[in-house]
Formats: structure tokens, C-alpha cells, sequence
């Protein structure tokens, strides 16, 4: 018999402690490499959409909060297109979608400035709820999580997103909705474990 | 884009979790709070892990890829290296204008945060990190000293052996990927209970750099070569149906 000749994907590796030296140096306060750091907002001046604000914390089994952590987000525009390569064609050139984010070296508290994002197609058609795509890692986290913000003031979104629809548990939806508070703010803690711990795919 | 190659946009290959480590790995300690303990929620991927953003070439200083020179302008201390690679997908295709980003500790093992109390001295002139976009074949290259073993608060003894983390971001947000290099020969590889995280001892092997005389510069520096696969992807729809059909 002939061989499948695919190469397996590299194996992840923790990002280690020691993640901001790579990844966010002037935020880190090593600054002298790069002008700026990567990923500092996924939108400029002049982005179509609602401005919200996004806060939250990373927090382990044991119910500390990650002062290490660090994820980076990806998101469509304000009418559900991605920036980048989305075969459906060109996004709002003001919103570029990718933001890294670090979570406060001394609370733990992160922040996420952006635009709501629009809904975007699910491969079948049907519309996903709004959602920022969120990968995380930080020391102790072996293969980086990808989980998903959605907004619990979109009921009706969420109620007909194919891949909210997915969760078996109907109460672990809670985990993936960022809470709204005022003034276009919201709030969602990320639980790496434990009795809400955070719905993690695997897409 | 002076490439011809169609935008990479179909849906990706699962990933093996049983080649990638596990989340919870009692012998890495800090693993065991931080693992989630539910299953995974598997779905195909969608438009937000099959799309994501791009890097170009000008936002790469020139000197971003040599850690030798990019923190002071003069030269940091140790071992000459140069490491370099291809990233690949899973069907073997090299990847075009992928983001790798490396950072790592200097050659005495020390790195450049606070955190970091360990006694081995800061270099002043090296800051530890890098980072350079592929060729359009997908190769990509550092020059950088070899980092220094050290001991980290695990086990009693712990050591990492000489590593180089990367940082690695293909043309979908699916495919984000953070590893780390080890170093042909180096006697700390078996015994780092991170390394181990990995069950298997092929998926070990292929994260170990051998060392590349080719590639080495007679009278200045030695060099690796490691490759780098991220998800492959499947001919998306709308490449071989046409419009309408």
C-alpha cells in the first residue's frame, strides 16, 4: 500500500512564563527592538460599528487570577466580513481585527477596546451571533485554548448560532457571553477549570 | 502580492490531539490548575479560524531577525548561532509570509524580565527576542547565541535544556501555534518534565533541532535547522465547483 505522505503538525509547547519577551516587549517595558508592539488594536480611527469595551480576567482551578496570561483575538468588521483573506472580499480598511491582549501585570485584569463585530456565515449558511475568536496561552497551558466572546445582549443571535447550538450542556453557554454593563461596556473572566469553567473548542 | 498561489481559505485539518500534549500533566505542575477538565467542544473549523490577519514586509525592522545585534547595536554574548527552517503545511506546501516570532533566555540562561531572579547575569546587549516573515518557499532565518540550560521551580532539580521559543501565525487564526526548539544532543531534553508533556517520542524527535554544518559559517557561527508544520488545509469549496453549479 502507498503512504499517506502528510506531515503531522509541529507539536504546542507552553508558552511559558517568560511569553511577553517574545510577543509583547514594549508592553513588557523591553523596549528598543521593535517601535511598537504587534496586535496593540484590531481597529483605527474611523471603524464602522459599535464601540465597546471588553474586561475581564483569566482565572485557574484553584481560583487565582493569571497575572502571565495572554491571548489575541481575531474578529470580523461591523458587517460580518474578516479583514485579510475572507474569499467574500475586502473588510472595513479600518478595522484590521487582530489584537494581542496581556492581562495586567499586577491585577490581572485585561482590556479589549474594539467595535461589535457583525455575524458571520457558519460553512452551512446560517449566521453565527456576534463573536470575537480568542486564542490563550500562558504558562501551564500546554496547547493554546481557542474559545469564543459572544454578547449576552444578542439573544436572538445566540439563540440561532449553529455553533453556540453545539454545547449539550445548555449552561455552559453562559461561560462564552461577555455581560453587558453601560455605556457599550462588557465583562467576561475566562476559568481555564473548575465548576464554570470556560467552553473550550476544538476547531 | 507578487504570488500567483490561490488565498488560502479552505477549512482546516482536525488536530491530533494525541500527538499534541495533553492539557493536564501532573509531572509540569503549573499544568494542573490551569488544564481544563472538560471535553473539548469539536467543530469543523468556520470563517473565523480559516481567515486571519496578514503581515508585511514592512513592518519588519531589518535587524529584527538578528538577536545578535537588535536589542543595543552591539554584539550580546555566547555562542553563535545561526537557527533556521522552512514552515510548512501539512500537505508539505512551504507557507509564504508567515509571521515567526522567537524569544529566549542569553547564553548564561538568564532572560530579560523581571521575573526572572535566576543568578546567571543579564547580557546588556541582548533582549531576547526576534522575529522575520517567510520567503515565498517558506524558509525563514535567525541569528542568534545559543541560550543557556536553567533551573526553573518544578521538581527540586529541574533544568530546561538549551530551548528557543516560536511563535508561529499561518493565513488562518486556527492555525496559531506557540513551540519551542531543543537542541541536538543536549542530556536535558529527556528529563524536562515540559518536554514530556509530550506522550509520544516521534513528536519529541521532530521538535529537536539537528545541527546543520552545511548551513554553519566556517570561523563564526554553527547552525540548526528546524522546520515547522502548521495545519493543512482542504481544497476549499469553491475551488473546484464552479459558480452557480
Amino acid at each position: 500500500m502507498q503512504r499517506l505522505d502528510y506531515l503531522k503538525e509541529t507539536p504546542s509547547q507552553t508558552a511559558g512564563p517568560y511569553v511577553h519577551i517574545g510577543l509583547t516587549p514594549n508592553k513588557l517595558g523591553n523596549p528598543g527592538i521593535y517601535p511598537e508592539d504587534l496586535g496593540a488594536s484590531p481597529i483605527k480611527a474611523g471603524a464602522k460599528g459599535q464601540l465597546i469595551t471588553i474586561t475581564g480576567r483569566v482565572i485557574d482551578g484553584a481560583g487565582m487570577i493569571l497575572r502571565d496570561a495572554l491571548f489575541e483575538s481575531w474578529q470580523a468588521d461591523a458587517a460580518g466580513i474578516y479583514p485579510g483573506n475572507d474569499p467574500r472580499g475586502p473588510a472595513d480598511p479600518n478595522v484590521t481585527g487582530w489584537a494581542r491582549v496581556a492581562a495586567d501585570f499586577d491585577t490581572g485584569v485585561w482590556q479589549l477596546d474594539t467595535i461589535k463585530p457583525g455575524r458571520v456565515p457558519f460553512p452551512d449558511g446560517r449566521l453565527m451571533a456576534p463573536h470575537i475568536a480568542v486564542w490563550l496561552v500562558a504558562r501551564g497551558i500546554n496547547v493554546g485554548l481557542q474559545t469564543r466572546i459572544y454578547f449576552d445582549d444578542e439573544p436572538d443571535a445566540n439563540e440561532a448560532c449553529p455553533v453556540l447550538l453545539r454545547i449539550e450542556h445548555r449552561p455552559r453557554v453562559q461561560t462564552l457571553l461577555a455581560k453587558k454593563q453601560d455605556d457599550g461596556r462588557y465583562h467576561i473572566d475566562f476559568r481555564l477549570q473548575g465548576e464554570d469553567e470556560t467552553v473550550f473548542f476544538d476547531m | 502580492m507578487t504570488s500567483n498561489r490561490p488565498v488560502d481559505t479552505g477549512p482546516l485539518y482536525l488536530r491530533d490531539r494525541d500527538w499534541h500534549p495533553a492539557a493536564y500533566t501532573p509531572g509540569y505542575k503549573t499544568s494542573m490548575t490551569r488544564a481544563p477538565f472538560r471535553p473539548l467542544v469539536s467543530l469543523g473549523s468556520t470563517l473565523s479560524e480559516e481567515t486571519g490577519p496578514a503581515f508585511g514586509q514592512s513592518m519588519i525592522g531589518e535587524l529584527d531577525n538578528n538577536l545578535i545585534m537588535n536589542f543595543t547595536g552591539q554584539p550580546a554574548i555566547g555562542e553563535r548561532i545561526i537557527l533556521h527552517g522552512r514552515v510548512l503545511d501539512e500537505n508539505g506546501r512551504g507557507v509564504p509570509g508567515v509571521l515567526v516570532e522567537i524569544w529566549q533566555a542569553n547564553a548564561g540562561g538568564r532572560y530579560r524580565h523581571k521575573k526572572d531572579g535566576y543568578l546567571a547575569p543579564l547580557d546588556p546587549n541582548f533582549g531576547g527576542c526576534g522575529r522575520t516573515l517567510t520567503s515565498e518557499s517558506g524558509s525563514y532565518e535567525f541569528l542568534t547565541v545559543r541560550p543557556g540550560a536553567y533551573p526553573w521551580p518544578n521538581r527540586v532539580n529541574d533544568w530546561r535544556p538549551m530551548h528557543i521559543h516560536l511563535s508561529v501565525f499561518g493565513s488562518g487564526f486556527g492555525q496559531r501555534l506557540i513551540t519551542q526548539n531543543y537542541f541536538e544532543g543536549d542530556p536535558l531534553i529527556a528529563r524536562c518534565p515540559i518536554v514530556q508533556t509530550i506522550g509520544q517520542q516521534k513528536a519529541i524527535d521532530v521538535l529537536v533541532a539537528p545541527l546543520d554544518m552545511n548551513r554553519a559559517i566556517p570561523m563564526d557561527c554553527l547552525a540548526y535547522k528546524f522546520d515547522i508544520v502548521l495545519r493543512g488545509r482542504r481544497q476549499s469549496f469553491f475551488e473546484n465547483r464552479k459558480e452557480g453549479l
